[in-house]
């Protein structure tokens, strides 16, 4: 498509709506956000880019495949639950570290945090493997 | 540590996948050291260890009762030399017989699968975990027979045999969780001393006929034999190893561990006794008859299963010992016979007896071989065959006088069965010239022949040195039957009646051998009789035609039908038991909406109303976003931001792909006919109309308390997040949404296949 108003506006957006997309994730653990609409806003950002750029460029920012991205997701989402077992607990239960940081913010992290990031990355493949594909195919 | 020995196999399995790629014709002998340093293994636990068993039981999935259970006892140890010692002699054979196939990994690997599962069923100790490797038997069987698998017959035969022994298997499930319920355990060796609760129970005789059908499936007993000669389309490896010397054996093995547990009841006795000398007869009566080497084997083989199926009936001493000894001996005489039967196949090219002859002078060695492993099966003194032969006379002259009759008979035709291996092929002429002529026939190599050679020949020193074996055959029994008997073993018992019997039975056969000919004719026309396998072949038509009706109703290729299908299901369901099961409470009174609501949903209706009747597709889609964005609008009022950000974000992602997709649609045209908009206008009214009274009954029945509750308190406290909708999400209920992610990966690879390679062969009906 070519549009000149979307194609400069999306370069200054892309880095804005990424970003945007890391912050939902990290607030999503206590207000509303998380891995699935986190990934959804990060598929929302390269898909405007295919629509002003192609689908070729856009697989160039990305950089890599959007399979990679489903199969490590999945694969990061099945270890955070198979942690849990070496430990003797039950499959995908939680395992937290606390971290100690100063001025007392509580700062826990643990396998969920992990498993949503799997999430993450399957959602947002996902979606720009069907964006792409109907780019380049249809 | 020990259940690794039992579990070698499975990592063999893997290793063999990459070995056969590196070096194609040392693998076989490569992988053979596996199984040689396991048969070492078992021996000497069989030697030294079997008064007090080695037992271990780890945990594994105790809600279910399973547990990583083994016992090697006498009886599970002498299955476990047998499986690994033919395996050894097999592994080697293969690496002849197979040369340069191109699919060599795959075999080995199936191979040592098998292998691996049958050690894991004979050395269980566990009821389920002994299923699960009763289960992966029957699944490397069908890759095994199916190994030839550009051929229809192969395919054909791998399923029969998947079906019928998978069958089976799952009746037998059935009855192990009975026998679980009753006793309260699935450890066998715990089993043992709670025998007598499962015996008075009520449920004894439908745990019983479960289990036993899958004995008599896996076991090719009457009327399930017809799968085993079938079976034979399995390269002749497999045939040796998995369709006469082990796997067929596993029913008898399982009846044989169940025999302390169940056994000894009239029930026990008459139902097996009389399918084992049914088989006995009819596997006896359908071998005389064979031409083709493999199916007289296998044939004679069904028959042999029945005799020791018969004989685990009786369930004595000397019945144990009986069957016992004969496994042993049938194995070392038939899976040599079988090997041998391949080589002929192998060197001349085909194993019909009438076009083979004068082999001896070509393949000598095979050719002594052979005779050898068949003066053994027809139980002549002093080979191990003739010493089986006389425990199974002794026992079963006490028996009435049919079984008698079928066990004679059965071994009689043995006779015949031998000579017609030993004698045709190699001693004779052709009786019918081949249209094609016999290729160069030489002997066979060193690696086909060592297999035969050293079976046929312990089949001879075991015969020999009878006395020497009586100390294992007697821990074997008394594992068997759960106390300690005395045994004696002897080659040479005087004249008694069990001798003079089996001389008369060998000149009994000798005579009748030079029928053959003669009674071929007559026995195949007998053999065109329907029998058992038509009912299977007839149900197994009546499936796929079923199967076809239903597809082609169903799976008719338009998304449209497909919806409608789903939706219709879930209005007819749902909407039933709603209404029969009385589930249709509405709620007494409703809050009353405020008027931005109303606003709103009166949005949504315009907007619905207008898609149906918009005259472009812009218009459409931008109709269906109102309403999304307007229902995100109405999540957020009532309190739930997550639900309504991803509906916004969904919304927002199904325009851009509209847009990416606009360009290249075909022109919008109505493909609805009047009559189908009336149809789907009804449907869409039903549909709402459930979901409204579905929402609303629901907040009308309250059976149990929220769990919203629970979630609400724990996020924080387990789950560490303040934000419920993601703890419960991403850690409350974890596995789902692994599942969803999983889900939503497949359909990506599904839009994947289906755009990608749809310019390929066969692509026109996916584009349309």
């Amino acid at each position: 498509m070519n549009s000149f108003i979307l194609r400069v506006t999306i370069r200054y957006l892309l880095p804005l709506l990424l970003l945007f997309s890391i912050y939902t994730f990290l607030r999503g653990h206590n207000e509303p956000g998380g891995g699935f609409a986190a990934g959804l806003i990060a598929a929302a950002s390269l898909s405007l880019y295919t629509i002003a750029y192609g689908a070729k460029r856009a697989r160039q920012v990305l950089s890599i495949d959007p399979r990679f991205l489903i199969g490590s997701g999945l694969l990061l989402a099945l270890i955070s639950g198979l942690i849990p077992i070496l430990m003797g607990k039950p499959f995908l239960s939680g395992v937290w570290l606390k971290i100690p940081i100063p001025r007392n913010t509580p700062f826990d992290i643990g396998t969920p945090f992990f498993f949503d990031l799997g999430v993450f990355f399957v959602v947002a493949g996902v979606t720009l493997m069907f964006v792409f594909i109907f780019e380049e195919e249809i | 540590m020990t259940s690794l020995v039992v579990f070698a196999g499975f990592f063999a399995a893997l290793f063999a996948l990459w070995l056969t790629k590196k070096w194609r014709t040392r693998a076989g002998l490569i992988l053979s050291v596996l199984p040689f340093l396991q048969v070492v293994f078992f021996l000497y636990l069989l030697f030294t260890k079997t008064a007090e068993p080695v037992r271990m039981n780890l945990p594994w999935g105790d809600i279910i009762g399973l547990s990583l259970a083994f016992n090697f006892d006498g009886l599970g140890l002498l299955f476990a030399v047998l499986i690994s010692g033919i395996g050894f002699f097999v592994c080697l054979y293969a690496s002849g017989y197979l040369k340069g196939h191109q699919d060599l990994g795959r075999f080995y690997f199936w191979l040592f699968i098998f292998m691996a599962s049958m050690l894991g069923v004979v050395l269980s100790d566990n009821l389920i975990l002994l299923f699960i490797f009763w289960e992966l038997t029957s699944l490397s069987s069908f890759f095994l027979i199916g190994f030839k698998h550009d051929e229809q017959r192969s395919r054909d035969a791998a399923l029969q045999a998947l079906l019928v022994t998978g069958l089976g298997g799952l009746a037998m499930l059935a009855g192990f969780v009975l026998i679980g319920e009753i006793s309260g355990t699935y450890v066998i060796s715990e089993l043992f001393h709670s025998g007598h609760l499962l015996r008075e129970s009520t449920l004894y005789l439908p745990a019983l006929i479960l289990v036993l059908a899958g004995a008599f499936t896996k076991s090719a007993q009457f009327p399930f034999h017809f799968w085993l000669p079938n079976a034979m389309e399995a390269p002749t490896p497999v045939s040796a190893y998995l369709h006469s010397a082990t796997m067929v054996k596993a029913g008898v093995y399982l009846l044989a561990r169940l025999l302390p547990i169940m056994g000894g009841t009239a029930e026990w006795q008459n139902i097996i006794v009389v399918v084992g000398a049914i088989t006995t007869v009819i596997g006896a009566i359908l071998a005389l008859g064979q031409t083709d080497l493999k199916r007289l084997l296998a044939y004679s083989t069904v028959s042999a299963l029945g005799t020791m199926t018969m004989l685990l009936g009786y369930g004595d001493t000397l019945a144990v010992k009986a069957c016992i000894i004969f496994i042993t001996a049938h194995a070392f005489y038939k899976g040599a016979l079988f090997m041998i039967a391949g080589s002929i196949d192998h060197e001349a090219g085909t194993r019909d007896i009438r076009f083979l002859g004068g082999l001896a002078k070509k393949m000598p060695v095979t050719a002594v071989t052979a005779a050898v492993a068949a003066l053994s099966m027809a139980g002549v003194i002093p080979f191990f065959g003739f010493v089986a032969k006389e425990v199974l006379y002794e026992r079963v002259l006490q028996a009435n006088l049919w079984v008698l009759a079928a066990v004679v008979f059965a071994a009689f035709a043995n006779v015949i069965v031998a000579i017609l291996i030993c004698i045709n092929p190699f001693w004779r002429r052709p009786v019918e010239i081949s249209d094609s002529p016999l290729k160069t026939i030489h002997e066979a190599p060193v690696a086909m022949l060592t297999g035969p050679i050293v079976l046929a020949f312990i089949g001879l020193m075991v015969g020999v040195f009878a006395s020497g074996s009586g100390e294992i055959i007697k821990a074997v029994v008394s594992a068997t039957v759960q106390q300690s008997v005395n045994i004696k073993l002897a080659l040479w018992h005087g004249l008694t009646p069990p001798f003079i019997l089996s001389l008369l039975t060998l000149i009994a056969g000798f005579g009748v051998y030079f029928l053959i000919p003669y009674l071929r004719i007559l026995l195949q026309k007998l053999y065109r009789l329907p029998g058992p396998e038509k009912i299977y072949q007839l149900s197994w038509q009546f499936t796929l035609r079923f199967a076809s009706i239903i597809i082609d109703k169903l799976q008719n290729g338009y998304l449209r039908y497909y919806l409608s299908t789903i939706i219709i299901s879930v209005i007819g369901g749902a909407g039933l038991t709603l209404l029969l099961k009385g589930g249709l409470q509405l709620p007494e009174q409703l809050l009353a909406p405020r008027f931005y609501e109303i606003g709103l949903v009166l949005i949504v209706l315009i907007a619905a109303f207008y898609a149906t009747i918009a005259k472009s597709r812009l218009a459409a889609v931008a109709s269906m976003g109102a309403i999304g964005f307007s229902i995100s609008i109405l999540y957020l009022l009532f309190g739930a931001p997550d639900l309504s950000m991803t509906q916004f974000l969904i919304e927002s992602l199904t325009v851009i792909l509209f847009v990416v997709a606009f360009y290249h649609m075909p022109r919008f045209a109505d493909f609805s006919s009047p009559h189908a908009r009336v149809r789907d206008v009804f449907i869409a009214l039903f549909t709402g109309a459930l979901m409204t009274v579905l929402v609303m009954s629901s907040l009308g029945n309250r059976i149990f308390p929220p769990i919203s509750q629970y979630y609400a308190e724990n996020a924080y406290l387990l789950g560490h997040g303040r934000n419920v909708v993601n703890v419960i999400l991403i850690d409350f209920r974890g596995i789902d949404t692994l599942g969803e992610i999983t889900v939503l990966s497949i359909a990506a690879l599904g839009v994947f296949a289906l755009l990608k390679y749809r310019n390929r062969k066969g692509s026109k009906e996916i584009s349309k």
